[in-house]
């Protein structure tokens, strides 16, 4: 297992750099500096501003200072729009907002999901399931940026019940609509995965072995059905994962939740390449680190894979 | 008895060559995708809905770019949906005919994602069929490199390219296939590796030919039908990733459109009574992608030896 766990990190952290690499680089390439405007700076003005944030020195060391300062001391250095303010603090100001609502979807759609999945593959061809297949096949078709529009039509303009966005530290209120936006077409991918995957287990020998000789329902289910038809699951956790992340840059456009999306959004459309560069490897490291955690979980479930 | 023998011979022959120019493959795949109503049907409104986006410019009474100073302003009083005036589907605030605009931007949110497709597949189909024939170190690298590229955040990745290189379609689809190759290479890998110890290919290698030629002459053909059913779920995939991009407006630029952006508008202006303007575009973008996920579901059911 320790070897196991100690190779999947040895991938881990070159992805990391590499990410931060092409990143850098990218920035790099942009035609263009941060400080190119329609009214040309005067040259020594241009090269005052340059000095202060580095931008002078040869790439490769600009590089290096950057991925030391990431690395030590978590430092993404200065905003290029927001004189007063370091990528750090923008992070620091978005970052909670988008892993509260994220963590309730994630809940919700593992929560919801799961049960959701296992309900229509053990009653199968009844209305639940037929009831659960139409929803999951619905949930793919509108995705979030979808989702989230029709939500506030309905609740908002029609109902008049939940407020149409903002954030308010957080209460329940102006969390319910993100979470709903957010979750449900992984609610139904996990669904269908836990559906298709349970359906294969209750067609084995082991479990026409377990009914025969005459094991209650319950045991059946909770002992013997449930871990191997949960493998496929967990293995979809990491992509499902990433695409929440991805999916909080709607939700902050929609609900001015004030995520680490709206931040994202803001510099692409400002050309602030230091705040998006910042958001980006912190995401990458976030989905990184998930997709470790779930590969040693899957690793830990599934007796078949050896270290 | 040699009479009957000889009849018996002569059926078997019958039979022989009956299951001699029988089903191939293909064949037998499209008898069986044509069982599947769900599937078949998909296929005849998609394919409608592409022919409408070919041929409904002829029936349109205004261009997608000519403004109809009426309904600019006053969409929700003047430019909804009717024959008389001549916007089928109404106008959008601007005064632009969205009979136009849909038929517009369904043709470059398809045209997106059949070039996105056609560019992971050919670029995943290649890069996975060498990794598993060459096998050894070689595979291994190229997967490390798969499983790194995988595990970057997609969506933030192609924004940042879409930033950096500036927001035009070209770079919108190159971004999505270059970066949706992915699953296909690994899953073209897995079947190259139960291929690659086949007597066709060992006569292949035995006779001389080189890795190159037995990779794209023996290998890919007999992947084409995993392939195809990968390609057709990725499609919709890619369309989305498109749509979604256009609905954060890095996407396609005006004036030109494409679902995503037809429904931001849309939705934009929901508020004020002009409910046309998001439900025509997310009926087209919705009854497609159900399509698109049919007759993915369709074809793998068709093709997958498993099911027989």
């Amino acid at each position: 297992m320790i070897n196991y766990i100690v190779k999947r990190i040895g991938i881990a952290i070159p992805t990391l750099l590499v990410l931060i690499a092409v990143s850098f680089y990218l920035m790099h390439a942009a035609p263009g500096g941060p400080f190119t405007s329609e009214r040309p700076l005067p040259p020594q003005v241009l090269a005052n501003i340059e000095a202060k944030y580095g931008l002078d020195q040869p790439i490769w060391r600009q590089m290096f200072s950057y991925l030391w300062g990431v690395l030590t001391e978590f430092d993404f250095g200065p905003s290029y729009k927001y004189h007063d303010r370091s990528v750090n603090e923008i992070i620091a100001q978005g970052f909670p907002i988008t892993l509260k609502y994220g963590f309730w979807s994630f809940i919700v759609a593992v929560g919801v999901g799961i049960p959701l999945g296992a309900i229509a593959a053990i009653r199968k061809n009844t209305w639940i399931d037929y009831l659960a297949v139409g929803v999951s096949i619905g949930a793919q078709v509108l995705p979030n940026f979808v989702m989230a529009p029709l939500l506030i039509i309905v609740f908002t303009l029609w109902l008049d019940w939940l407020p149409g966005g903002g954030w308010n530290g957080g209460s329940w209120q102006y969390l319910i609509m993100p979470v709903i936006a957010l979750s449900t077409s992984y609610m139904a991918s996990i669904a269908r995965i836990t559906r298709s995957s349970m359906l294969e287990v209750l067609n084995t020998n082991y479990i026409r072995t377990a009914k025969s000789k005459g094991l209650p329902t319950k045991i059946i289910f909770f002992r013997h059905v449930l871990k191997p038809s949960l493998l496929p699951v967990i293995s979809y956790l990491g992509p499902a994962f990433v695409g929440l992340i991805t999916g909080s840059v709607i939700i902050d456009m929609y609900f001015s939740t004030g995520g680490m999306g709206y931040f994202f959004v803001n510099s692409a459309f400002n050309r602030d390449y230091s705040v998006m560069m910042g958001i980006t490897i912190v995401v990458g490291g976030l989905t990184i680190l998930f997709s470790l955690i779930a590969d040693l979980l899957y690793a830990w479930v599934d007796p078949k894979i050896r270290y | 008895m040699i009479a009957i023998n000889k009849n018996k011979i002569k059926e078997m022959a019958d039979n022989l060559s009956e299951s001699g120019t029988g089903r191939s493959l293909w064949k037998d795949a499209r008898i069986r995708f044509m069982q599947n109503k769900a599937a078949t049907l998909s296929l005849f409104i998609l394919a409608a809905i592409v022919l409408f986006s070919f041929i409904g410019p002829y029936f349109a009474v205004w261009s997608y770019e000519k403004i109809d100073w009426n309904a600019m302003g006053s969409a929700a009083r003047v430019g909804m949906p009717s024959i008389e005036s001549g916007h089928f589907f109404g106008t959008d605030d601007l005064g632009r005919d969205l009979y136009s605009r849909v038929i517009q931007g369904t043709q470059i949110s398809l045209m997106v994602g059949f070039l996105g497709a056609t560019v992971a597949v050919f670029v995943g189909t290649l890069y996975g069929a060498t990794s598993g024939y060459l096998g050894g170190k070689t595979d291994q690298i190229m997967m490390r490199i798969v499983d790194i590229l995988m595990s970057i955040p997609y969506m933030f990745v192609l924004i940042l390219l879409l930033v950096v290189f500036g927001r035009s379609i070209g770079m919108l689809f190159i971004g999505i296939g270059l970066l949706s190759w992915l699953d296909m290479s690994r899953i073209v890998r897995g079947q190259t590796l139960n291929l690659k110890n086949k007597e066709f290919i060992e006569a292949a290698r035995v006779t001389g030919v080189s890795d190159f030629k037995i990779i794209t002459r023996h290998i890919v053909p007999n992947l084409l039908g995993i392939v195809a059913v990968y390609a057709t779920l990725l499609v919709p995939g890619i369309i989305l990733a498109e749509s979604f991009i256009s609905f954060l407006g890095l996407g396609v630029q005006e004036p030109s459109t494409s679902w995503g952006a037809l429904i931001k508008e849309g939705a934009g202006t929901i508020r004020y009574d002009t409910e046309w303007q998001l439900l025509f575009p997310l009926a087209f973008f919705v009854v497609s992608l159900f399509c698109f996920y049919f007759i993915g579901d369709g074809l793998r059911d068709a093709l997958d030896p498993k099911d027989r």
